[in-house]
């Protein structure tokens, strides 16, 4: 591209969409600012601060895990959200609720399986109803975890499986917006089925003293990195490695890719929807459960609106990286993650989340097809 | 479901009014049965259990009625898929609050006079519509979605947030929060919440500055002798007041605007936004018009509503209010405006408080019968009795949650078998004149392939 023509396009873009230019300056302004802030350096023009400040770059650190940590849990779930977009065309508000029944289903035997290899001595009430307090922890009890994984991924797609029978399966030639309001009745089902069983109550799971952390040393002081977190990173990135492998190698990935691309098409040519339709609940469930498990790890509390919660992080993260794109989903849940951390550097945390919803409205504004454009589960 | 349509008296089919007022009479009926029963049962004052429930079913019918009307306008007639509207109620309330608290409480406000506090809540609610609205003049329906429930958190965090919240008025202390814009100072109240206009809006008409009004002073007496107290008149008369005058001044609006050349175009958008656009309709227009109108409404509903308790927090605002209104909406049927109302009264009386009324009469009947269901206090106790009445006796104690569980399935049955909902099939007319004024067909013969002389002549079928 040459220079002229790059000039001519940038032209275009600065008057025909002043607010996206806008949204540029703004954002470099941020950045700026952040730099400035982190070197110390304070710009003041008449009297007014105009960039910089002091900000330990420790801190920045500390942000920076947390956002990546909260955004690989909201990118894993994301992507099954993302999938059940573009496969059956609709924005399942159930999806939050798919990561409640893996937390608490994955909890569960995480607990059982610790009352079994500690000899536990507490009634089996108190951990049958996760009443029992920091039970597990990775260091302690590391079978309770791993567990704990598979069984939220398991329960979770069965429950996602029979869901789709019952209720998603006799709509299929329905419109988005019918599939919409009957996700957001089962969600409500879901999630209160959940209260029926293990109360209202926020319950505290995992222990917080004796865990291992690794000290990252930033220029004036350190981020630590606990056990736990490891764990999570290293589930997460493996799953999101899977996903990738699953689709790009496997029959079964094309045939969703194709299907995704266009619906009649894939069954012309043969492709199995119904099947496809199943892995997809499979895959998305699966890791949705999984999601809601490492969350809870991560953070050690518990309760019946965890996922519902983060639904409406998971819908930001999966439209700023591109309705329908895998990969979108998790590079948008992790952009997600580190905003809504990395805004306390200007805002009071009581607007983290406002400043994530806020990102997610200016992109559907000005780029609906997601930061990374255009591409569709690929 | 047709079969208990068909048992319903001709009487009541014949007209919308009558076929309220027959919902109405049903539900009234009921509850003053069954809780007749339940004070008898308790031996506590029948007639006063009797109008305090009837009072308190009232006020929710009218309210939902009111609420699911205001979205009619944006769902029903325009095809928006609005499902913001806690926030935008949390707007009117909270405005209104504003406007009206004295400058000198905590939080601060304008203290202006109540009429201008309702008025201006409810333009600020609109302004606000106004704004949510830009987005909805490019997205798609699911996309709209999930930009307005974004929205409505948006503004119950904002509320929450402590930043605002007005309780730090000292401007040297380290947490002060007073909101000032051009030297007007305000406050939200933050996460404690805020007072709102009145806590018995209906108290000026029976009691004034020096004892009961002449109004009080006939009907107090009176409500006294058959042992009704005085509170229970006051929400009596607010909640009737909301049913006949309020939710039939919405009805008349909504009609008054599905009628009129405004409301074509916003159905004409709802069928083919294209189409309304290429007949040179200026869509974007009628969509910001038509959120702003809406979210008027809602704002005025959220303050006739949840400002009517005298006191409200950011949490009433969550989307579960939203999605209950949206489910009275789909109940009634979306677009038909006697569906709105039908479906708020359907969706207060037996969806929303059903579940609750059923568990108490469970309760009751046990107790009656057997001196009481065994009540378990959690699940796995309940479980391992491996009885099954202490598995009702549960279930009954936990109704609060198994609502919530029928709501769901309700909602999935509605989407799968009638989305129209109960009313919601019928007929638009887009004419001058009536063509539903038709004799009934001999067969579902297909239009224009029958003979012509059978077409004008009978008719008088009511609509």
């Amino acid at each position: 591209m040459g220079v002229t023509e790059a000039y001519r396009e940038g032209r275009d873009l600065v008057v025909e969409r002043p607010a996206v230019w806008l949204l540029v300056l703004a954002t470099l302004y941020l950045a700026v600012d952040l730099a400035g802030k982190l070197a110390g350096v304070t710009l003041t023009v008449g009297g007014t601060q105009l960039v910089g400040g002091d900000l330990a770059v420790s801190t920045f650190g500390r942000f920076m895990k947390d956002g990546l940590i909260v955004g690989l849990v909201v990118g894993l779930a994301g992507v099954g959200l993302s999938m059940t977009y573009s496969i059956l065309n609709f924005a399942n508000f159930a999806h939050g609720d798919y990561l409640t029944t893996g937390a608490f289903s994955g909890w569960l035997a995480a607990y059982v399986t610790a009352f079994v290899t500690l000899n536990a001595n507490v009634p089996f009430g108190e951990i049958f109803l996760l009443n029992e307090p920091a039970l597990v922890s990775i260091v302690s009890t590391p079978l309770a975890v791993v567990v704990g994984v598979v069984v939220s991924a398991v329960v979770t797609i069965g429950s996602v499986l029979l869901l789709d029978r019952i209720v998603y399966r006799p709509m299929r030639d329905k419109g988005g917006i019918s599939l919409l309001i009957a996700s957001l009745g089962v969600a409500l089902a879901l999630r209160y089925v959940i209260v029926i069983v293990f109360s209202t109550n926020t319950r505290g799971l995992t222990r917080t003293s004796g865990v291992p952390a690794l000290d990252i040393p930033a220029i004036d002081g350190v981020v630590p990195l606990d056990a736990h977190e490891v764990t999570l990173v290293l589930f997460a990135v493996g799953l999101m490695l899977g996903v990738h492998l699953l689709l790009q190698r496997t029959k079964l990935g094309k045939a969703m890719r194709a299907m995704a691309d266009n619906k009649d098409l894939a069954q012309v040519t043969g492709i199995p929807t119904e099947r496809v339709v199943r892995a997809t609940w499979i895959i998305g469930g699966g890791l949705a459960g999984v999601a809601g498990f490492l969350i809870v790890l991560e953070r050690g509390t518990l309760n019946f609106n965890l996922g519902f919660r983060l639904l409406l992080l998971i819908f930001a993260g999966v439209i700023l990286g591109g309705i329908g794109s895998v990969y979108g989903a998790m590079g948008g849940g992790i952009i997600i993650g580190v905003v809504s951390r990395l805004s306390l550097v200007w805002i009071p945390s009581d607007f983290a989340r406002v400043a994530a919803f806020l990102v997610m409205i200016v992109v559907l504004l000005y780029r609906p097809e997601g930061l990374f454009g255009g591409v569709t589960t690929a | 479901m047709s079969r208990v349509w068909n048992a319903v008296p001709d009487f009541f089919k014949q007209s919308d009014l009558r076929m309220v007022g027959g919902l109405l009479l049903l539900v009234y009926v009921v509850y003053a049965l069954v809780n007749g029963f339940f004070a008898i049962v308790n031996n506590a004052g029948a007639v006063n259990a009797v109008v305090n429930s009837l009072a308190s079913i009232t006020f929710l019918m009218a309210v939902y009625a009111m609420m699911a009307l205001a979205l009619n306008l944006h769902w029903g007639y325009t095809g928006l898929f609005n499902i913001g509207i806690a926030g935008f109620m949390a707007v009117g309330v909270y405005a209104s609050a504003i406007l009206v608290a004295p400058p000198s409480g905590s939080p601060p406000g304008l203290g202006l006079p109540v009429p201008v506090a309702i008025v201006g809540g409810v333009l600020i609610a609109a302004i606000i519509g106004g704004i949510a609205a830009l987005p909805a003049l490019q997205l798609e329906a699911d996309y709209l979605a999930i930009v307005t429930v974004g929205f409505s958190e948006i503004i119950r965090l904002t509320l929450q947030a402590s930043h605002f919240a007005g309780t730090v008025q000292n401007p040297s202390a380290s947490g002060y929060n007073v909101v000032s814009i051009f030297g007007v100072e305000f406050g939200t109240g933050g996460g404690q919440g805020i007072t709102t206009i009145s806590n018995s809006p209906m108290e000026f008409l029976f009691e004034g500055e020096s004892g009961p009004t002449v109004l009080g002073q006939a009907v107090y007496p009176a409500a006294d002798a058959i042992g009704i107290p005085e509170p229970v008149v006051l929400d009596l008369a607010y909640a009737f007041f909301l049913l006949l005058v309020v939710v039939s001044l919405y009805y008349v609006l909504l009609l008054r605007i599905g009628n009129s050349p405004f409301g074509r175009v916003l159905k004409a958008i709802r069928e083919d936004d294209l189409v309304a656009r290429s007949l040179g309709k200026d869509t974007r227009g009628f969509k910001i018009k038509v959120f702003m109108v809406g979210c008027g409404l809602m704002g005025l509903g959220g303050i006739l509503w949840q400002g009517s308790f005298g006191f409200v927090n950011p949490n009433t605002f969550r989307p579960i209010l939203t999605f209950y209104i949206f489910t009275a909406l789909i109940v009634g049927g979306a677009g038909s405006n006697t569906g709105s109302v039908v479906g708020g009264a359907v969706f207060a009386a037996f969806l929303f408080e059903g579940p609750k009324l059923a568990a108490r009469l469970i309760d009751a009947v046990a107790q009656l019968l057997f001196g009481g269901l065994p009540a378990p206090n959690n699940f796995y106790a309940a479980v391992v009795t491996l009885n099954p009445i202490a598995w009702l006796g549960y279930l009954v104690e936990n109704v609060a949650s198994l609502k919530f569980v029928f709501l769901g399935a309700v909602i999935v049955y509605l989407m799968q078998n009638r989305s129209d909902g109960l009313l919601g099939d019928r007929k638009e007319i887009a004419s001058s004149v009536d063509l539903s004024q038709r004799p009934e067909r001999p067969s579902a013969a297909a239009d224009g392939g029958e003979p012509s002389d059978t077409a004008p002549s009978q008719g008088g079928e009511g609509s």
